[in-house]
C-alpha cells in the first residue's frame, strides 16, 4: 500500500514544508537487512549499581564489532543507547534516566534504539519501593517513545536476577532493524527449564534447521510471515483455506516451502498440520497461528453469522489446534507458539466487537499457556504479536480519512508494513527466546490507541 | 477364480519389498499423490490460458504440495490432445516454467482421453524398471485455446512460397491461392475415417445396447451428487489447487435434479429414440492435472507416504471402422485381459472409476460385462465378467460432473483413486478403466500402499 502523505513529506519540498508547518513528518524506518550493522553507530551503554546486563551488552556488542561508548562526546552521534537499571532498587536511581540517557537523546540517530534493561515485577516480592521503582521504569520509557522523532524508539526489557543469559536475543531484536515498528513495548524475560538459552550458530539464520508451520500463509501479514521464517532459516509450511491455494502454492515454492490446503476450523485441522509437519518435514518446531477474518458490524446489527464465524476462524480453531499442536507428540520440546492478536483486542475497535472478542481472547490463551507448568518443562514458549496499523490489503479499504488517522496516531507517525509483524513473530520464534513466554508485543510504532 | 490365481494379485507387492531393481525383479511404483487444477467448462474461466499455462499451474501446485521446489525429477510425461504445432515440446517448456529443477527431463505422448493414464504407465513402468527413482504424470486440454489452421491449398502455396528461389516463383505461388483456401480449418471432435463426432458413435452404441435415458441422467445426477458432496468435506483439499480464481470445477451442478436433465433435448444420435443430452455428455472441457511418482527409497527420503501402486495396465484397441464394434467400447476388451493376468475378478476391487465420457458409456460397459453373449463372443470368456456394486463405482463422481479436459482425466482419475484406496486402507484395489478416441481403451490396477 502506498503512503503517498509519507512520500511527500520525505521529498526535498515536502520535507520544507511539512516542517514550516509543524506537521507530522514520517521517516523512512530502518529495517533489517543482513549486511546492515545491528545499529546507525556506536552505542552508550551504562546503567546503575553492578549492572550485569550492561556488562553483558557490552561484549555481545564489542564481538559484533560495534563501538561502545561510556558518554556522549560533543557532536558525536549515536546508535543507540543501552540502559541497565536491573539494580535500580529506589526512586533515586531513577535520575539516571534523566543524567545519562537525557543528553545522549538528542544525539540519536535516526532510526536510534534506547533500550532499557529493568528487574523483574515477578520477583519484586511486596517491597512497596521496589514495585514501585521497578514500575516507574514502564512509564519513563513510553515517554521517551513519544518524545523521540526520526523512526527511533525505546523499550523496555525486563529481567529476572540470574537470567541474564536469556536476554540477548531480546537486546538484538530491540537494537536491530527487525524491531523497527516496535515502540514502547515491554518484554519480560524469564528462566527457561533445562539451563540457559542456547545462541544460534548465526544470529542471521536463527531458525536455520527448523521447521515452521504459519497459518493464513497465502497473502498479507501471513505470507510475510512465511517469507522472514523462511529467511532467517527456517523450511516453512504454509496452511491456507483451499480456495487461496494458487498464493499459497506460489509462497511455497518460492520459499521452497510446502503448501497445505485447509481449512483452520476443520474438527482435524491440528492434527493434519503435526501429521504433515512430521511426516514430511520431521518434525513441528514453530507454530505460528496467523489465520484470521474480519466481518465488521456495529454490535446492534451483528448477525450470529458474523459474530460466530471470526469469534471460531480466529480464536476457537486456535484452542481446538492447540490440543493436537500441543500434545506430546505434536510441537517438538523447545518449540514455539506465536499467536497472532491485534490492537483492537487491547484498545477494542468501533464495529469489530466480534473480532476484538477473538483477538483479546487470544491474549488470555496466551496468557493461559505462557504460564503452564507442562509447557515451561517441555521449554515450550507461548506468545503473541498485536499488529497496529499495518498496511495491508485490509487496511486498505478503510476509508481515507480514518486510514490517515490510523497511520499517524503513533509516535512513528506511519503504519507499519507486514514485514515488523513477521519480524517480531520470528523473534518469537527463536530457541535464543527460551525465557520469553507469556508475551504480548505490540507492533504498533507505539500507536496512541489502547496504550 | 481359483485361489492361487487371487494370490497373483498381490505379487507386486512381494516381490518389490526385497527388491531394488535390477536382476531381482521390478519394484514396486508408488504413487504419492496428486494435483491438478479445477475443471472448466470451455470459453469459460480459462479461455485465455494455454496448454502451456495450465500444465505449468498444474506442476507448480503439486511441487508446492510435495515440496520439489529446486528438485530434479526422473523425468515428467505428458501431453495434450489439441495441441499447438508451437507447443512441440509442451511437458518440457511446461517443466522450465516451473520451479523444478531446469535439469529435469520432459517428454509429450498423445493418446487421446487415455493420455495421462499413459503417461502414469510410462512413469511407473520407469521406476518399477529403475531406470527412474521419481516422475511426474500429467496431460492438460485447453478446447478454448485450441489450434486453428490453414486450410491444405493454402498450407501448401505457403510451402511453395517459402521454398521459392525467385520472386516470381513466389508470386506463382500465391498466385495459386483461392478465396476458398482463406477459410481456417478448426480441429473437430470427430474421428477422422468416420466422419462422425464420438457423441453421435456413443449414440449408435447405446441404441444397440438399448441404453435408456433414464438410466443415462441417473448416472449423471449421481456423478454431480458424488463430486459436490466429495468437495463438501475437503477430498480434494489436497487433490485440486485453484487457477484463475476457479477453486472448483465449473461444470458441477451440486443442484442439478433428475428433472432438470430430463427436461434437456438430446444432442447425439438422430430423432426418436435419441437419449444423449448435454447433461449426460462430458462438455468440452479446459483443465491439467499431475500426478507424483516414486520408488519407495524416493518416497522415503522425502517424507512422502505412498498412497498406492501401480500394480498393472492394458490398453486395447478395437475396429469401430469396419469391425462392428462400438468406438468407446475398448476398455471392455481391456479389462478381462487385464484381470487375467492379475488374477482377480471385477468383484475384487474395493473401488472402479470408469471414465464417464457419456453416461452411456459407463453404462455400455457394464452392460456389456454382463450380457453372457458379448463375453462369450467378443471377449472369448466362459461367463460374464458380471455387474459392478454402484457403491463402488465412481464414488466421488467422474467426468460427466467434473468435465473432462481430454488429456487431463487420466491423471485426475489416478490421484483420486490413490487417495481413495489410501482412505480404504492397505491392500484395497482399485480398477481404471479409460475409453478414448481411435477406439482405444487404457485400463489398470492400482493397490493401496
Amino acid at each position: 500500500m502506498t503512503d503517498t502523505y509519507s512520500d511527500l513529506v520525505n521529498s526535498k519540498v515536502g520535507k520544507q514544508v511539512a516542517s514550516r508547518l509543524g506537521l507530522p513528518r514520517p521517516v523512512r524506518l530502518r529495517r533489517y537487512a543482513p549486511d546492515q550493522p545491528l545499529v546507525p553507530g556506536p552505542v552508550l551503554v551504562a546503567g546503575v549499581g553492578d549492572a550485569p546486563l550492561a556488562a553483558r551488552a557490552a561484549d555481545m556488542l564489542r564481538g559484533d564489532a560495534i563501538d561502545i561508548i561510556p558518554v556522549v562526546a560533543e557532536g558525536q552521534r549515536v546508535g543507540a543507547v543501552v540502559l541497565d537499571l536491573t539494580q535500580a532498587r529506589e526512586l533515586t536511581d531513577l535520575d539516571a534516566f534523566r543524567t545519562i540517557l537525557g543528553p545522549a537523546l538528542k544525539r540519536l540517530a535516526p532510526s536510534g534504539r534506547v533500550v532499557v534493561f529493568g528487574g523483574s515485577m515477578a520477583t519484586a516480592g511486596t517491597d512497596p519501593m521496589l514495585r514501585a521503582t521497578r514500575r516507574a521504569l514502564e512509564g519513563v520509557v513510553r515517554s521517551i517513545g513519544k518524545e523521540l522523532r526520526a523512526g527511533a524508539t525505546a523499550n523496555l526489557v525486563t529481567v529476572v536476577e540470574g537470567e541474564e543469559a536469556n536476554a540477548d536475543a531480546a537486546l538484538r531484536f530491540f537494537l536491530s532493524g527487525r524491531s523497527a515498528y516496535v515502540d514502547g513495548q515491554v518484554v519480560t524475560v524469564g528462566a527457561a527449564s533445562g539451563g540457559p538459552a542456547v545462541a544460534p550458530d548465526d544470529w542471521h539464520t536463527p531458525l536455520a534447521g527448523k521447521i515452521a508451520v504459519v497459518t493464513g500463509a497465502a497473502r498479507g501479514i501471513g505470507a510475510s510471515i512465511a517469507e522472514v521464517l523462511a529467511r532467517d532459516g527456517a523450511t516453512v509450511v504454509g496452511v491456507d483455506i483451499p480456495s487461496a491455494g494458487e498464493s499459497l502454492a506460489r509462497n511455497a515454492n518460492r520459499l521452497g516451502g510446502t503448501a497445505l490446503q485447509l481449512d483452520v476450523t476443520a474438527p482435524d485441522a491440528g492434527r493434519r498440520i503435526v501429521d504433515h509437519a512430521r511426516t514430511r518435514h520431521g518434525s513441528l518446531d514453530i507454530m505460528i497461528h496467523n489465520a484470521g477474518i474480519t466481518r465488521d458490524k456495529l454490535l446492534a446489527n451483528m448477525d450470529e453469522s458474523r459474530w460466530a464465524s471470526v469469534v471460531d476462524v480466529n480464536l476457537g480453531s486456535v484452542i481446538r489446534m492447540n490440543e493436537a499442536i500441543l500434545a506430546p507428540d505434536g510441537l517438538a520440546d523447545g518449540g514455539h507458539v506465536v499467536c497472532v492478536s491485534s490492537i483492537a483486542g487491547i484498545a477494542g475497535n468501533r464495529g469489530q466487537t466480534n473480532y476484538a472478542a477473538s483477538k483479546a481472547g487470544v491474549i488470555g490463551l496466551v496468557t493461559a499457556l505462557g504460564g503452564s507448568p507442562d509447557l515451561y518443562a517441555r521449554r515450550v514458549t507461548v506468545n503473541a504479536v498485536a499488529p497496529g496499523f499495518i498496511e495491508t490489503e485490509m487496511t486498505a479499504k478503510i476509508p481515507l480519512a480514518t486510514r490517515e488517522l490510523g497511520r499517524r496516531l503513533s509516535s512513528l507517525q506511519q503504519g507499519g508494513l507486514p514485514v515488523d509483524v513477521a519480524e517480531t513473530v520470528a523473534w518469537f520464534s527463536q530457541d535464543a527466546n527460551a525465557g520469553v513466554t507469556g508475551n504480548v508485543v505490540r507492533v504498533c510504532g507505539q500507536s496512541l490507541l489502547g496504550a | 477364480m481359483p485361489a492361487s490365481t487371487t494370490r497373483r494379485a498381490t505379487r507386486p507387492r512381494t516381490t518389490a519389498s526385497s527388491a531394488t531393481g535390477g536382476p531381482s525383479g521390478p519394484r514396486r511404483a508408488a504413487i504419492l499423490g496428486g494435483n491438478r487444477i479445477p475443471f472448466a467448462r470451455a470459453n469459460g474461466k480459462y479461455a485465455k490460458a494455454s496448454n502451456q499455462d495450465m500444465l505449468t499451474t498444474a506442476l507448480e501446485g503439486l511441487v508446492a504440495r510435495f515440496g520439489l521446489a529446486g528438485e530434479r525429477i526422473g523425468e515428467v510425461a505428458a501431453g495434450a490432445v489439441l495441441k499447438h504445432s508451437r507447443d512441440f515440446n509442451l511437458t518440457r517448456e511446461a517443466v522450465l516454467g516451473s520451479s523444478l529443477a531446469a535439469t529435469t527431463p520432459g517428454y509429450d505422448v498423445q493418446q487421446a482421453c487415455g493420455t495421462s493414464l499413459e503417461t502414469t504407465i510410462l512413469v511407473a513402468n520407469k521406476i518399477a524398471l529403475g531406470q527412474v527413482e521419481s516422475g511426474i504424470a500429467g496431460g492438460v486440454d485447453s478446447a478454448s485455446d485450441a489450434p486453428i489452421a490453414v486450410s491444405e491449398g493454402l498450407r501448401k502455396a505457403l510451402l511453395r512460397a517459402n521454398a521459392a528461389r525467385t520472386p516470381v516463383d513466389r508470386a506463382k505461388a500465391f498466385a495459386a491461392v483461392r478465396p476458398g483456401h482463406l477459410v481456417p480449418s478448426a480441429p473437430r471432435n470427430v474421428e477422422p475415417r468416420t466422419g462422425l463426432s464420438m457423441g453421435d458413435h456413443m449414440a449408435i452404441t447405446a441404441k444397440e445396447w438399448g441404453i435408456s435415458r433414464e438410466a443415462q441422467d441417473e448416472v449423471t445426477l449421481r456423478s454431480h451428487q458424488r463430486l459436490a458432496a466429495a468437495y463438501e468435506n475437503g477430498f480434494f483439499d489436497d487433490l485440486v489447487t485453484p487457477y484463475l480464481g476457479v477453486s472448483r470445477d465449473t461444470n458441477l451442478r451440486p443442484d442439478t435434479s433428475l428433472e432438470k436433465l430430463a427436461s434437456l433435448t438430446p444432442v447425439f444420435g438422430k430423432g426418436e429414440g435419441a437419449t444423449m443430452t448435454a447433461g449426460n455428455s462430458t462438455p468440452l472441457t479446459d483443465g491439467a492435472s499431475a500426478v507424483l511418482l516414486g520408488s519407495d527409497a524416493w518416497a522415503a527420503e522425502h517424507g512422502l507416504t505412498p498412497l498406492a501402486y501401480f500394480v498393472d495396465a492394458e490398453t486395447a484397441a478395437v475396429d469401430y471402422v469396419h469391425g462392428g464394434e462400438g468406438l468407446l467400447m475398448a476398455p471392455s476388451y481391456a479389462v478381462p485381459r487385464l484381470l487375467a493376468r492379475v488374477g482377480m475378478k471385477l468383484q475384487d476391487f474395493d473401488l472402479v472409476e470408469i471414465h464417464e465420457a457419456f453416461a452411456s458409456t459407463v453404462l455400455t460397459t457394464e452392460a456389456a460385462w454382463q450380457d453372457e453373449a458379448f463375453c462369450r463372443d467378443r471377449l472369448g470368456l466362459d461367463a460374464p465378467l458380471g455387474a459392478i456394486d454402484q457403491d463402488r463405482l465412481n464414488v466421488t463422481g467422474s467426468s460427466l460432473a467434473t468435465g473432462h479436459p481430454f488429456a487431463a482425466t487420466g491423471g485426475r482419475i489416478v490421484a483420486t483413486l490413490a487417495k481413495l484406496l489410501h482412505e480404504k486402507g492397505s491392500g484395497s484395489r482399485g480398477l481404471i478403466s479409460i475409453c478414448a478416441a481411435g477406439g482405444q481403451g487404457v485400463v489398470a490396477v492400482l493397490e493401496a500402499a
